[in-house]
C-alpha cells in the first residue's frame, strides 16, 4: 500500500498575526496586515509600506544567548518560531529511534538580508576586525533555517533549504512531501520563513516597479484581481508544516489536521519575471499536481492563489486556471490571502499551505479583501470581501516565483 | 580603576553570554562553566576590544579561558 501524508502541526509567523490562531482569526475576519514601514525611514522610497510581523518575542522560542547570536536575523527566529509552533500542536516527540526518520525544509527566497546590511553599514565606521561578528555567516546562509530546527528537535534526517523565490516554502513542502511518501523519511518540518522588509529588500522589488506604490492607503493597497490592482506589497513572517506518515500519526493517535495529496513542479522556461503565455508553467504545474493526487478537476473546491495583486500574475493566473479546470473553473473557490498577509516572498508557499489545511479542516475559506472594482480579465469567484464557511473536500495552492518556477501542492479533509 | 575593569569585564561577559552577573566568577570557563561555544567566545574578544579600546591578538585571545584571564590581560594594557 502506497504511503499517506499527514499534516499534523502548523505553525505561522504573518503579519496578521503571531501564531496560529492569531492570524487565522484575523484572515476570516478580512484583516488587512499591511502598514506603514517602521524598520526603516522608508520616507524617500517610492514604496513606504509594507506587511510587518509585530509583537514577536523571539525569546519565547529562542533560548537569549541564542536570540542575540546564531539565530539573531529574524528569518531564522520567524522560522524557527513557526516550527516550534507546528511541532508543539502535532505533539510528536522525537526520540532517538525517530531521530534519524525527521527532516527539515525550511525553503527562503533571500535569507538574512538585515544581516547583511547591517553589517556593510558597520563596514562604513568600524574596521573588519569589529564590523563583523563572528556569527554573520551563520545568521545569513539560508539553510540555517532548517539547522537551527533540527538542531532544537533533534532530527537527524534530510536538513536543507528550497530557493526558489516566491515559491521556495512550496517547493520546501513538496519535496518533503515526497521523502516521507518514499519512505526516506517519517516525519519532516517543513515550510518557508523570509524577512526582508529593509532598505535593500523594499528597494531592489521597488526597482523593478513590482510593488504597489498607495502610499496614502496601505491597508487597501493588495487588492488582488481587482482592477484597480497595481503591485504586490512586501511582507514578512514564515509558515512551517509538520507532515507525517499517515499510518505513524493514526498509531500514536494524532489529530490528522489535513492529507497532503499531491505535489509539482515545474518550469516556464520564458523570462526573469513575466509568465509564459496563458500561464502555460502554471498550467502543467497544476495539472501535474492534480494527475499526482489521482484527483479529478472537480474534486477541487478551493484555490489559495498566488494571486500577488500584480497586473500580470492576478489575469494570467486567472487564464490558467480556466484552462486546467475548464467549466469547473467558474464553481470553484478562489482567493488570495496575500490580500491581507501581503507577499512573503519566500514563505509565502508555506503560509498559504497552512491556510489550505486550516481550511479544510476548519471548514471556512479565507476571502480577497479589497476587491472592489472587478476586472473583464479575472472574471471568477475570488471570494470577495468576506469569508465563506462552507465544507471543502480538497484544496489547491499555486506559488509562483521569479526565474520562471512554479509549485503545487493539494490538500484533502482529513 | 582595577576594580573598575574587573566590574566592566564581568558586565560584559554576563552580557555577552546571557548569564545573571552572580553567576559569573573570576575563576568561571567560558566553554565549560558559561556554556560559551568558541564562536561566542570571539564574540566576547571583540566587545572587550572595544569596550577598552585594545586589539587583542588571536595568539592571546586563545589563551584567554576564564574571567579572570580577561580581567588580567586588561589589567596589564590599561594604564
Amino acid at each position: 500500500m502506497p504511503r499517506r501524508v499527514a499534516v499534523t502541526g502548523v505553525g505561522l509567523v504573518t503579519p496578521v498575526g503571531v501564531g496560529t490562531e492569531d492570524t487565522w482569526k484575523g484572515l476570516v475576519s478580512g484583516v488587512s496586515g499591511i502598514g506603514p514601514i517602521t524598520r526603516f525611514d522608508a520616507s524617500k522610497f517610492s514604496t513606504q509600506f509594507a506587511g510587518e510581523v509585530r509583537g514577536f518575542e523571539p525569546r519565547r522560542w529562542v533560548s537569549p544567548r541564542d536570540a542575540k547570536a546564531s539565530m539573531a536575523d529574524p528569518f531564522v527566529q520567524y522560522a524557527v518560531a513557526a516550527g516550534s509552533m507546528a511541532m508543539e500542536q502535532s505533539g510528536l516527540v522525537i526520540d532517538d529511534s525517530l531521530a534519524e526518520q525527521t527532516g527539515c525544509f525550511i525553503g527562503s527566497g533571500m535569507g538574512g538580508l538585515t544581516t547583511i546590511e547591517a553589517t556593510l553599514l558597520a563596514l562604513q565606521t568600524k574596521p573588519p576586525r569589529h564590523a563583523f561578528s563572528p556569527f554573520f555567516v551563520t545568521q545569513l546562509i539560508i539553510n540555517l533555517a532548517a539547522g537551527q530546527l533540527s538542531i532544537k528537535y533533534n532530527a537527524k534526517g534530510p536538513c536543507y533549504s528550497q530557493v526558489s523565490a516566491c515559491s521556495s516554502g512550496a517547493h520546501a513542502i513538496g519535496d518533503a512531501f515526497r521523502l516521507v511518501r518514499g519512505g526516506d523519511a517519517d516525519v519532516m518540518i517543513c515550510g518557508g520563513s523570509e524577512a526582508v522588509v529593509t532598505p535593500l529588500g523594499v528597494g531592489g522589488f521597488a526597482a523593478m516597479r513590482a510593488l504597489s506604490t498607495r502610499n496614502d492607503a496601505p491597508s487597501v493597497a493588495c487588492r488582488p484581481f481587482d482592477l484597480d490592482r497595481d503591485g504586490f506589497v512586501l511582507a514578512e513572517g514564515a509558515g512551517v508544516l509538520v507532515l507525517e506518515e499517515m499510518e505513524h500519526a493514526k498509531r500514536r493517535g494524532a489529530h490528522v489536521l489535513a492529507e497532503l495529496e499531491g505535489y509539482a513542479a515545474t518550469a516556464d522556461a520564458h523570462h526573469i519575471t513575466a509568465p509564459s503565455e496563458g500561464g502555460e508553467g502554471a498550467q502543467r504545474c497544476m495539472r501535474r499536481a492534480l494527475a499526482d493526487a489521482k484527483l479529478d478537476v472537480t474534486q477541487i473546491d478551493y484555490i489559495n492563489a498566488h494571486g500577488t495583486s500584480t497586473k500580470m500574475n492576478d489575469s494570467t493566473e486567472t487564464l490558467a486556471i480556466k484552462r486546467v479546470f475548464g467549466d469547473h473553473a467558474r464553481k470553484l473557490m478562489i482567493s488570495s490571502t496575500k490580500s491581507m498577509t501581503g507577499h512573503l516572498l519566500g514563505a509565502a508557499g508555506g503560509a498559504e499551505a497552512a491556510f489550505c489545511v486550516l481550511a479544510l479542516e476548519r471548514g471556512t475559506v479565507p476571502p480577497t479583501i479589497n476587491y472592489t472594482t472587478p476586472d473583464p480579465d479575472c472574471d471568477l469567484d475570488y471570494v470577495p470581501n468576506t469569508a465563506r464557511d462552507l465544507k471543502l473536500r480538497h484544496a489547491l495552492t499555486n506559488s509562483f516565483g521569479f526565474g520562471g518556477t512554479n509549485a503545487c501542492l493539494i490538500f484533502g479533509k482529513a | 580603576m582595577a576594580e573598575n575593569i574587573q566590574e566592566k569585564v564581568m558586565k560584559i561577559v554576563s552580557e555577552q553570554f546571557e548569564v545573571p552577573l552572580d553567576k559569573v566568577a573570576l575563576n568561571s570557563l567560558f566553554m565549560d562553566d558559561l556554556k560559551a561555544d568558541s564562536l561566542s567566545v570571539v564574540e566576547l574578544v571583540l566587545a572587550i576590544e572595544e569596550a577598552f579600546g585594545l586589539e587583542i591578538p588571536d595568539e592571546d585571545a586563545e589563551k584567554i579561558k576564564t574571567v579572570g584571564d580577561v580581567v588580567n590581560y586588561v589589567k596589564a594594557r590599561v594604564k
